[in-house]
């Protein structure tokens, strides 16, 4: 189908790739206008996770609390365990956003178009890792007022953050997929939850896994979700990193490598 | 030389439901062909097939010789597409709309931003660029799609339904920006429910039904074999029946057929228009005739339907009321 082609020069392989650059980072501009144009639902986005802190930490703090080793407050606990948990409620709104530009024929437009194939999903999943980031800021900001603080310097608080996004990101992923199946905004949503919630109560987003009964803990101990807290909490309040990270990023490495190419393939090949 | 649209037994499925059935169709550069068809035809379906976002099942498909499955992507350099729904981005204001598009199809920023305000221009729609295109009416957002799939000037461009649901304004500019593109060069394949939008626009019309081309021609080709129009005249008194065929008869309207009612006459118009009724109210009035009741009808896509294949198509297929000549029933007081 296509002939060999140059690296360089007006149709190489490099100018290939800065298209398709510029493409997704159109797309992703798209995307982002319309979080600005609809500030109700990224106010609601915010506010879950900001009642998140403030419940958990106010009504749970006291009796879960005294489970966590001596001197670890359960609001410094609990806080990279929200950010973890509210990446993982919020990833099924890639598919919701996927699902509706599919119905409005806006994607069909796209398609139809001599751009690149990747950028419609390119374009979504990091204007939804662009919105993480805002959520991820406001929640910090609200963390610092109820008392929760970084205590392993700015890097590792920044290692910390990104972990989060990463997370969020590679859930994008699955709910690109997701959408792409559905195309309906509402069945996407539903799928999410009902895979989601069962991942971020089994892990170490609220209390220890140690508290869990053992097959609980067996499979906790090896979830994504628990890797992924388990290496923000360790950036953001000491501890071992690199044990959960390494675990983390394999997760997170071969979500990607299953989800990225199904997506593709299944976007080439919609009807 | 290759023709710009050539489909060869296409075939399409969607589960049980055979949504092309083996179809053809060729279309010749600069020329607009028309594909007339009720509801679920299939020609949202074979756009799709064309524009590349759907791969026959079946047979193979070019566009200027390029194969849409095969040579997709120079495909997609070529075509621009309407959809049946308008594919308008309701969140951004019609420029970003455009601008968007643009930068899709890789204009450089200077050259978008010209072509953007020369469409927003030509679309009329200059004063609501910066509002958001869901403020737009339907007719706006029909004109905001179509200018999104003029951005790069495509040689072949595709447009779904392009006037279904729209008041009859806002189906006259679109008609009026087709008939330019065309003497511009562009080939144009255009899909329709309305036999009158076919007839106004294509040079040639295939007719679509169950995913096959069941009948081609010129508009005048497809009314003929329908038998034209004909002239629905009902009488005050049916003793002057005679009388009234003899005077219709002076008229060249030959072989006049009953109508429902004993008082109703009906007789092919050797030609359409208004001057029709006019001719023949006069006609009737100087033969002393009493007329309650006179009209023009033209074939509608019912009755090609009703001649093509022995059925009643589903839907009532009644074109928009248009600029154009009363559709019927120009009463004429006896
Ligand atoms: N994505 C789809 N899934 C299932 N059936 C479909 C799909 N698209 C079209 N069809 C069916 O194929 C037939 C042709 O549809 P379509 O091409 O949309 O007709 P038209 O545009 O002429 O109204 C219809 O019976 C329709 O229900
Ligand atoms: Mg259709």
């Amino acid at each position: 189908m296509n002939a060999p082609r140059a690296l360089v020069g007006e149709d190489g392989l490099l100018a290939e790739a800065g298209w398709t650059l510029r493409d997704c980072a159109l797309v992703t501009g798209r995307n982002l206008r319309h979080f600005v144009r609809q500030p109700q639902l990224l106010l609601f986005s915010t506010i879950q996770p900001v009642m998140f802190i403030l419940l958990f930490s106010f009504v749970f703090g006291g009796a879960i609390g005294a489970t966590l080793p001596p001197g670890v407050d359960y609001v410094d606990f609990l806080l990279p365990g929200i950010f973890i948990q509210s990446s993982a409620f919020r990833a099924s709104q890639t598919a919701v956003g996927l699902a509706e530009d599919l119905q409005r024929g806006v994607v069909d437009r796209m398609r139809s178009m001599p751009m690149s194939r990747a950028a419609v999903l390119v374009g979504r999943t990091t204007a939804d890792l662009v919105r993480s980031l805002f959520v991820v800021a406001l929640m910090i900001a609200v963390g610092y007022l109820v008392g929760f603080r970084f205590t392993e310097g700015v890097l590792a608080a920044a290692g910390a953050v990104v972990v989060v996004l990463l997370f969020g990101f590679g859930l994008s992923w699955i709910f690109t997929l997701v959408g792409l199946v559905t195309d309906s905004a509402e069945a996407a949503q539903s799928a999410g939850f009902v895979a989601i919630f069962p991942l971020v109560f089994a892990s170490s987003v609220f209390v220890p896994i140690e508290t869990m009964p053992s097959w609980l803990e067996g499979f906790a101990g090896v979830s994504p979700v628990t890797a992924a807290v388990d290496s923000a909490r360790a950036l953001s309040l000491g501890g071992e990193v690199s044990d959960p990270l390494l675990l983390f990023l394999g997760w997170l490495a071969g979500l990607l490598a299953v989800f990225v190419p199904l997506s593709v393939w299944r976007y080439r090949r919609m009807s | 030389m290759d023709a710009a649209i050539q489909v060869e037994g296409v075939v399409k499925r969607f589960g049980p439901t055979r949504a092309l059935d083996g179809l053809d169709l060729v279309a010749a550069e600069g020329r607009v062909l028309g594909l007339l068809g009720p509801n679920g035809a299939g020609k949202t379906t074979i756009v799709r097939v064309l524009a590349t976002l759907l791969e026959p099942d079946e047979g193979r498909a070019s566009v200027l010789g390029l194969d849409v499955v095969s040579q997709a992507r120079a495909v997609r350099r070529e075509i621009g597409l309407a959809g049946q729904f308008a594919a308008v981005d309701e969140l951004l204001t019609g420029r970003e709309n455009l601008r968007l598009f643009a930068g899709l199809f890789r204009m450089g920023g200077r050259e978008a931003r010209g072509r953007v305000d020369e469409l927003l221009e030509r679309f009329d729609l200059l004063d609501a660029a910066d509002r958001p295109a869901k403020t737009y009416s339907g007719g706006m957002r029909r004109r905001l799609d179509l200018a999104s799939s003029l951005l790069t000037s495509p040689r072949i461009l595709f447009l779904d339904e392009p006037t279904t649901g729209l008041d009859p304004r806002s189906r006259n500019q679109i008609w009026a920006v087709v008939r330019e593109l065309v003497e511009e060069g562009t080939t144009v394949l255009l899909t329709t429910q309305y036999l009158e939008e076919a007839d106004h626009l294509a040079h040639r019309v295939a007719v679509v039904d169950q995913g096959r081309v069941i009948a081609e021609g010129t508009g005048d080709e497809l009314k003929d074999q329908v038998g034209g129009a004909m002239v629905h005249v009902r009488l005050s008194d049916a003793g002057e029946r005679d009388a009234a065929v003899v005077a219709l008869g002076r008229l060249g309207c030959a072989g006049a057929q009953p109508g429902d009612v004993g008082t109703d006459l009906i007789v092919p118009a050797p030609h359409d228009g208004v001057g029709m009724v006019a001719e023949a109210a006069a006609a009737l009035r100087e033969a002393g005739v009493g007329v309650s009741d006179l009209g023009l009808r033209r074939p509608t896509l019912d009755d090609v339907f009703l001649e093509l294949t022995g059925q009643k198509t589903d839907e009532p297929a009644s074109p928009p009321e248009g600029e154009e000549e009363p559709e019927a029933a120009a009463g004429a007081p006896a």
